[in-house]
C-alpha cells in the first residue's frame, strides 16, 4: 500500500515525518489528540454527573488544544483537520473506536478505561519530546491520567455491575493498546498495570490479536464516520472564513 | 476549569465591539463592589431591615418561608436552564467548521455546566439537595427556560444564540447581581462575566458569517429570523400578566419588570444588528422619539405559554435526552457511592 503522506503530499511539511519512535511523529500525536477530542465531544451533556460533564469537556478541550498546536506546526490546521481523507490520518485505532462495542454506544466505564490507556501513552510520548507544546501537554495528560485512574479504581472496586463493565472494557480495548504503545510498551505497562491491580481488574489472558494499521492510514470502519461528521460542514463551504 | 477567556481572541477578523454589552459588564463590576461594601457593614438586624438597607441575606439568616421557596424556585429554574441549554449548542460541537470555533464552542458549553454547578450550590444553601432539584427537573415539576426548546438547525444558530440568547440572559441577569440573597448575587456576578464572553463570541461568529459568502449570509439572516422572537420571550410574560413580580421586587430579588428588561434588550440589539448588516424580523421596529426607545412587536405570548406547557418543538427531545443521561449514569453514581462507602480514597 502506498503511503498517502509520502513525498509530494503538500498539506504536511516535511518535518512531520522525522521518525521519533518513542515520541511518535507530530502528525501521529496530533491525529490521536484530534480524534480523541472528537470522540470525547460525544459526551457533552450526557455524563453521569454534572461534575463529570465539566471534566470530560475539559479533557476534550485539552486534547483539541494540543492537536491544534501540533497541526499548526505542520501546516494549516483546518486544511489538515478537514481536508484529509481517512487514509491520510495517522491516529492509532484505539482513539477512533466508539465508546462501546458498537457505533453510537456511549459507555462511561469503557470511556475511562480508554482514557487510562490513552493518557498513559500520551504522557510518555509527550515526555520524550522537548519543546513548549510538550511541557503543556505533559501536564495536561498527567491530569487526564489521574482522572481516569480514579474512575477505573472506583468502578473496578465499586459494585459487581461496575466491575463487570470495566473488566469487559479492559478486555475489549487491550488488543488496541499494542499499536498505541509501540516503542514505549514497558514504560506504559508500568503505569497501567498497578492501576488495574488496585482496581481489582485483570488483563486478558489471551493476547495474540493485535490490530494495527492506523499509523499507515489503514483504519477501522469507524474513522470515516467520525470524519464524515467532523468535516461535512467545512467541506460544504470551500474556501470561506468561519 | 473555565477556559472561555482563553479562546476569546478575534485573531485575523476585524470585528467591532458589541455596543452596549460593555456597559452591562460595568454594571456587574459595580454590583460586585456594592456586594463587598455590604459585607463590610455591620449587620442591620431583622430580615426587613437588611432588605431595606440593601444588605445581603445570608444562608444562616432568618427569612420568610415564601422568600426561601421563591428563591429556590427561581435559582433551580435558572440552574436547570444552564443544564438543558448545553444540548442545543452541544448539537454542533462535533460539526464545528473550524478547530478554533470548535474550541470556543466546547469551552462555552463547559461554562454552562459550570454555571449549573454554581447555581445548584447556591440553591443548596437554602436547604434543598441536588438530588431533589434533579428529580424536580426530570419529573417536569420545575421548568427551565423555554428558549432551549427550539432547535439549532444550522451552524449560524451558534452565532445567533450567543448574540441574542446569551445577550438576553445577560440583560435579565445583570440586575440579579444585586439580588438581596448573597449566594445568588455572588453566583450571578461570576456567571454574568462568563456570559458576556459568550455573547461577544457569538456576535463575532455571526459577524463573520454576515460578511462571508452569500450562503453564509443567508444562513446568518435565517438564524436571526428564527431566534429573535423566542429571545424576546425570554423576558417572560408581559407585566400585566406576570405572577411573581411584585413580591420579588419588594424583596429586591427582581429589580426591573419583564417589560422594562425586554425594552432594554431591544434597544441594545437594534444598533448591533445594523453593524452586523442583518435585519431584525420586525417591520414595525422603529425609533420612538417621544419615548426615547424603539417600538417593537412583542413576541407571541400564546406561543410562549404553549412552549412552557410542553408543546414546543424540542421539549420532549430535551427532556428525553436529560432523562436518558441520568438513567444511563445511575450505575456509575451507585458504584462511586459503593466505593466511597468502603472508606478507600481513589
Ligand atoms: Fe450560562
Ligand atoms: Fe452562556
Amino acid at each position: 500500500m502506498t503511503d498517502p503522506m509520502s513525498e509530494g503530499s503538500s498539506r504536511v511539511n516535511q518535518q512531520a515525518r522525522v521518525p521519533q519512535r518513542s515520541g511518535g511523529t507530530p502528525l501521529e500525536l496530533a491525529d490521536d489528540a484530534l480524534i480523541a477530542a472528537q470522540r470525547l465531544s460525544e459526551w457533552v451533556a450526557r455524563a453521569p454527573t454534572l461534575e463529570e460533564d465539566v471534566a470530560l469537556t475539559n479533557i476534550a478541550l485539552d486534547q483539541l488544544g494540543v492537536a491544534r498546536l501540533l497541526l499548526q506546526s505542520l501546516g494549516d490546521e483546518d486544511e489538515l483537520a478537514y481536508r484529509r481523507g481517512d487514509a491520510e490520518f495517522r491516529n492509532c485505532l484505539l482513539v477512533e473506536l466508539p465508546f462501546g462495542r458498537a457505533r453510537g454506544d456511549l459507555d462511561f466505564g469503557w470511556t475511562v478505561v480508554w482514557l487510562l490507556f490513552l493518557a498513559a501513552a500520551q504522557k510518555l510520548r509527550y515526555e520524550a519530546w522537548d519543546n513548549e507544546v510538550a511541557a503543556k501537554a505533559v501536564k495536561e495528560s498527567a491530569y487526564h491520567l489521574d482522572h481516569a485512574t480514579q474512575w477505573v479504581i472506583r468502578l473496578g472496586d465499586g459494585t459487581s455491575l461496575s466491575r463487570e463493565r470495566v473488566q469487559a472494557a479492559v478486555e475489549e480495548l487491550w488488543p488496541y493498546t499494542h499499536e498505541l504503545t509501540e516503542g514505549i510498551r514497558d514504560d506504559w505497562l508500568s503505569i497501567v498495570e498497578p492501576v488495574l491491580k488496585e482496581a481489582t481488574l485483570v488483563k486478558p489472558s489471551h493476547d495474540t490479536w493485535r490490530p494495527s494499521g492506523g499509523r499507515s492510514g489503514r483504519h477501522t470502519e469507524h474513522l470515516s464516520y467520525v470524519l464524515a461528521e467532523m468535516q461535512a460542514l467545512h467541506r460544504a463551504h470551500p474556501g470561506v472564513q468561519w | 476549569m473555565h477556559l472561555t477567556g482563553k479562546f476569546c481572541n478575534t485573531e485575523g477578523v476585524d470585528t467591532p465591539a458589541v455596543k452596549g454589552a460593555d456597559g452591562l459588564l460595568g454594571e456587574v463590576e459595580r454590583a460586585e463592589a456594592a456586594l463587598r461594601a455590604a459585607a463590610d457593614r455591620a449587620g442591620a438586624g431583622s430580615f426587613e431591615a437588611v432588605i431595606e438597607a440593601d444588605q445581603k441575606i445570608e444562608p444562616r439568616d432568618v427569612m420568610p418561608e415564601d422568600y426561601r421557596k421563591g428563591l429556590i424556585r427561581q435559582i433551580a429554574q435558572h440552574a436547570h436552564s444552564e443544564i438543558i441549554g448545553m444540548q442545543p449548542e452541544g448539537n454542533w460541537i462535533t460539526r464545528a467548521p473550524s478547530l478554533r470555533r470548535k474550541a470556543i464552542l466546547l469551552a462555552k458549553v463547559q461554562d454552562e455546566a459550570g454555571h449549573g454547578l454554581y447555581l445548584y450550590a447556591a440553591a443548596e444553601t437554602l436547604g434543598v439537595t441536588r438530588e431533589e432539584l434533579t428529580e424536580a427537573l426530570l419529573s417536569g415539576r420545575q421548568k427551565y427556560s423555554s428558549i432551549f426548546n427550539y432547535p439549532t438547525l444550522t451552524w449560524a444558530d451558534m452565532g445567533a444564540i450567543g448574540w441574542l440568547v446569551d445577550g438576553a440572559a445577560i440583560v435579565n441577569q445583570v440586575p440579579l447581581c444585586r439580588c438581596s440573597y448573597g449566594p445568588y448575587a455572588r453566583a450571578m456576578i461570576r456567571i454574568c462575566k462568563e456570559e458576556s464572553f459568550h455573547q461577544r463570541q457569538g456576535y463575532q461568529s455571526l459577524y463573520v458569517l454576515a460578511n462571508g459568502s452569500p450562503e453564509q449570509r443567508r444562513m446568518a439572516q435565517d438564524a436571526v429570523n428564527r431566534w429573535w422572537y423566542p429571545s424576546l420571550a425570554m423576558f417572560g410574560p408581559p407585566d400585566s400578566e406576570s405572577t411573581h413580580s411584585a413580591q420579588s421586587m419588594a424583596w429586591k430579588i427582581k429589580r426591573f419588570s419583564n417589560d422594562e428588561l425586554r425594552q432594554r434588550f431591544v434597544d441594545m440589539c437594534v444598533p448591533q444588528a445594523d453593524i452586523l448588516g442583518l435585519t431584525l424580523p420586525d417591520p414595525d421596529l422603529k425609533w420612538n422619539e417621544q419615548r426615547g426607545h424603539y417600538d417593537f412587536t412583542p413576541p407571541d405570548f400564546d406561543e410562549l405559554m404553549r412552549v412552557v406547557k410542553g408543546d414546543g418543538p424540542c421539549n420532549r427531545q430535551r427532556m428525553a435526552h436529560r432523562r436518558r443521561a441520568h438513567d444511563e449514569g445511575a450505575w456509575v453514581r451507585e458504584a462511586a457511592a459503593a466505593y466511597a462507602a468502603k472508606g478507600k480514597t481513589a
